[in-house]
């Protein structure tokens, strides 16, 4: 964690000029007084400098990112994780080799991760703008697993409209379900919902005609 | 692994202090873990319908199955 100890000649004085050495807000750290200054009497004599010691608290996405280094090396796998602001998302990339175990079938442990990683870094209350939104991926999963579920979309409409029935795909995450929703927005003859209580929720793809 | 189920409850309650971690080990690599949490951190390791639960059962897996074991985990 980053900190800085700094003197004035009052307390607020002494905050200040951490503050812009650290070119943060106020808001953003914690403040340790050590020494109170005093002016002294008639300012001549014993006077003191006030000295503080201030210090960036984490943000939600160091939080985010601490947490799953932490749980990476107790998975016992070698890995480093970089961040990347992607719109309103924020995607820690897992970086490293074999790493299956992160993955799981269908990407289930990635999502576990990920939904944790999303709790622990918002885990303090506070109103929902300044949470963070974690998407987490790992050897390009989620890049490779959206070409597929885009394709299994075109594929199973093309069969809908074809057989002029419905079909309903197997549960997914918000996050899958919205690439089939999307993927298929555009095609007039058939439609998209989903149903279902989570985490069993499914796309259906049906006719429109 | 119980540092893992550990480090993850820690994480996500308010009391982290009152997290607690008991390894019942039943041979054969059977292993159940055992998570007590202060009772009003019940729900953050619960979740609505479970989903927490699941989630840190799910991470816990992914490691035993790396180490050939079969592993549980119990919330108390």
């Amino acid at each position: 964690m980053i900190s800085v100890e700094k003197t004035g000649k009052t307390v607020d004085d002494a905050i200040l000029a951490a503050l812009i050495e650290l070119d943060v807000d106020r808001d953003n750290v914690e403040i340790e007084v050590i020494e109170e200054g005093s002016k002294g009497f008639l300012g001549l004599v014993g006077s003191r400098l006030a000295r503080v010691r201030v210090t960036v608290k984490p943000s939600r996405v160091d939080k985010a990112r601490a947490f799953l280094e932490r749980v990476i090396e107790l998975l016992g796998v070698e890995a480093t994780v970089d961040v990347e602001q992607q719109g309103e998302y924020t995607v820690l990339q897992i970086e490293g080799n074999h790493l299956g175990i992160l993955i799981g079938r269908r990407g289930e442990t990635l999502d576990a991760l990920q939904y944790l990683t999303n709790l622990a870094a918002n885990r303090d209350k506070t109103d929902q703008a300044e949470r963070v939104r974690v998407i987490l991926d790992a050897e390009g999963y989620r890049k490779r697993r959206e070409n597929t579920l885009r394709n299994l979309a075109y594929r199973l409409a093309e069969k809908v409209k074809r057989e002029k029935r419905r079909a309903a795909l197997e549960p997914m995450s918000p996050l899958e379900r919205r690439i089939i929703h999307t993927a298929l927005q555009d095609d007039e003859s058939v439609e998209t919902y989903s149903e279902g209580e989570e985490p069993f929720r499914r796309v259906v793809i049906a006719y429109k005609g | 692994m119980k540092e893992l189920v550990e480090f993850i409850a820690k994480s996500l309650v308010e009391h982290p202090d009152e997290v607690r971690v008991t390894e019942i080990d039943h041979g054969g690599g059977v292993v159940t873990y055992e998570l007590r949490v202060a009772e009003s951190d019940m729900g953050k390791v619960i979740g609505r319908q479970g989903r927490v639960a699941r989630a840190i059962r799910s991470v816990v897996k992914a490691a035993a199955t790396r180490q050939h074991k079969k592993v549980t985990v119990e919330i108390r």
